[in-house]
């Protein structure tokens, strides 16, 4: 990132610019070079979902500051400043939802609420989607967007790495489903749990999913990276994901998915 | 700082306090150490204190895996490979004899001199090492066999072709598959816990942690570079985030603390492993009994219940 920043709706790939009811009929896709810009998790849920499907659960869970964290400044100040600049609660939203008719439970990460971080509270919802999920009866989806741990909750956040592992264990155990669709970015403890436990892993276009970002990884090996480092175009050609699927064709091969996962129910 | 961490060890003082004196001269030693653990539990271990845990996990002379398990195991056979692209010497696996039964063991390994330390990549396993790690827990469910996890990883590995082998799913499927198993599983972290590097091993029944170990979701100098945009500010980071063994104690992600020699592991390298020793035979005799359900139902609750979050204000 270098200096000043572009305008939201300018495509940082080819220039071209969009109103805003340009791009959300375009699902935030750039028409001109296929770029995908970031979505927000209410607008996911909008594009993925029947129409009035949604019906939001844990809602109103917030994150306290278990450590009492301060670095240049308290976490609780960030966590206040997320949620005004969000609207959301928290980093993840979860609920029920039906998918081209097929029920399915959703699990939809907000990069913007302090990068997508995952604490005590994303961790405990996406183990209640989990658990909702199985006892409905109904596959799970997650949309993850995520730059990994919230290290502002220290060690607490690296325990929902095994936290949301054994949600999904249980969810397995139990007969269910988890889709698991990864957006740019999904990295990092997200990468290194739950997203990458899907029975189906699908990922956007030009989505970096990496355990460690490019630039760590340039600094401390001093190698020089190839130019689709950790993108999901390299995970594919390495064989770590299912499918790239365009965000015009998500709902559609998610539905697909849904109704096999439902085998003839 | 009071609360249950507190607790616990005053009930294990008390406890030791009222045994006969069957084991000798010893104990009067863990009585000491008990009662200074818990002088530093119940004064809040300082900014210094966390830091000086800091440098004592990554003491250059601090015993590693192989040092135990030399000291601890008999019969020792180390495992090699993931037995499908690669061995990586960073995460060892092997059989051994503990206190009279078959063990799996697991555990991160650093080099001592620079020839090794290369060879073992400084003790940061690539996806190969987790490869190897799942084969081996794969082989004690097979068998029953319990696993003994030691935890020593600065942090998973930052290269292109940890990268480009997977290492997030790697890491993920590690867990998994700890989570899976109906067999006691028993870590503890010996010097680093670095982030997923080390969750990957340590998804286990009883966690435990030397006394100068530290756990951490992401290094100090990675944090400071982030939070304070200066990896310089390491202390600072250190210091917010608590990473030392009381801390962990008291936010409940270990279940004991295993004491050390009076001035660090480093200095007696056969009394560290007594001490270890003695730890993971208890934590292990406490899961005997217990159905290879219910460890694998206990274990899952465990970590669901890990700093839970406060009730919907």
């Amino acid at each position: 990132m270098d200096g000043g920043k572009p305008h939201p709706n300018t495509c940082p790939r080819c220039g071209s610019h969009y109103r805003d009811d340009e791009l959300a009929a375009s699902l935030h896709v750039c028409t001109q070079c296929g770029y995908h810009f970031p979505v927000h998790a209410r607008e996911r849920i909008l594009q993925l979902t029947d129409e009035d499907s949604f019906v939001e659960e844990a809602a109103d869970l917030r994150s306290d500051d278990p450590l009492e964290f301060f670095d240049l400044r308290p976490y609780t100040e960030r966590l206040a400043e997320a949620e005004l600049s969000t609207g959301l609660g928290e980093a993840m939203v979860i609920g029920r939802a039906a998918i081209e008719e097929e029920p399915c439970q959703l699990a939809v990460m907000e990069f913007g609420f302090m990068g997508g971080s995952m604490g005590r509270v994303v961790g405990e919802k996406f183990t209640r989607a989990c658990e909702g999920a199985a006892e409905r009866g109904v596959p799970l989806v997650s949309v993850t967007t995520t730059g990994g741990a919230r290290m502002q909750e220290g060690i607490l956040s690296l325990m929902q790495l095994p936290k949301t592992v054994c949600a999904v264990e249980d969810l397995h155990d139990a007969g269910g489903t988890l889709i698991s669709v990864m957006a740019h970015p999904t990295t990092a403890g997200v990468l290194a749990s739950f997203a990458s436990l899907g029975d189906v892993l699908v990922a956007e276009p030009g989505a970096l999913l990496s355990f460690t970002g490019p630039r760590v990884v340039q600094q401390t090996t001093r190698e020089k990276l190839p130019d689709d480092f950790g993108l999901a175009e390299a995970n594919y050609r390495h064989g770590h994901i299912d499918e790239i699927v365009p965000r015009p064709e998500l709902r559609g091969t998610v539905a697909r998915l849904l109704r096999l996962f439902a085998n003839g129910r | 700082m009071a609360g249950e961490a507190e607790l616990r060890l005053r009930e294990q003082l008390s406890r030791l306090r009222s045994l006969p004196l069957l084991r000798g001269a010893k104990l009067s030693g863990e009585l000491e150490r008990l009662q200074k653990q818990l002088d530093r539990i119940v004064s809040e271990p300082s900014d210094e204190e966390i830091w000086r845990s800091v440098e004592l996990a990554r003491h250059p002379d601090r015993p590693y895996t192989l040092d135990y398990v030399e000291r601890l195991f008999d019969d020792w056979f180390e495992l090699h490979g993931d037995h499908h692209h690669g061995d990586d010497a960073a995460l060892v696996a092997g059989l051994g004899r503990f206190r009279g039964r078959t063990i799996v063991l697991l555990g991160n390994q650093k080099g001592r001199d620079v020839k090794e330390r290369t060879r073992r990549n400084f003790g940061m396993a690539y996806p190969e090492g987790y490869g190897k790690a799942m084969r081996a827990m794969e082989l004690a469910g097979r068998h029953g066999f319990p696993i003994l996890s030691l935890i020593d990883i600065p942090g998973a590995y930052p290269g292109v072709t940890a990268e480009q082998h997977g290492q997030g799913g790697a890491i993920a499927r590690s867990q998994a598959e700890l989570a899976r198993l109906r067999v006691p599983v028993v870590a503890c972290v010996i010097g680093e816990g670095g982030s997923g590097g080390a969750i990957a091993t340590a998804l286990a029944d009883r966690v435990l942690m030397q006394e100068n170990a530290i756990y951490t979701v992401i290094s100090p100098e990675g944090c400071a570079a982030i939070l304070w945009r200066d990896a310089g500010e390491a202390r600072k980071a250190a210091a917010a985030f608590k990473p030392d063994a009381a801390h962990c104690l008291e936010l409940g992600v270990i279940d004991a603390i295993v004491p050390e020699p009076a001035e660090g592991a480093h200095t007696d390298a056969d009394e560290a492993a007594r001490l270890l020793g003695d730890a993971l035979a208890e934590s292990l005799e406490s899961l005997d009994g217990h159905s290879g359900d219910d460890l694998r139902r206990q274990r899952r609750v465990r970590f669901r219940t890990i700093g839970q979050v406060p009730a919907t204000r």
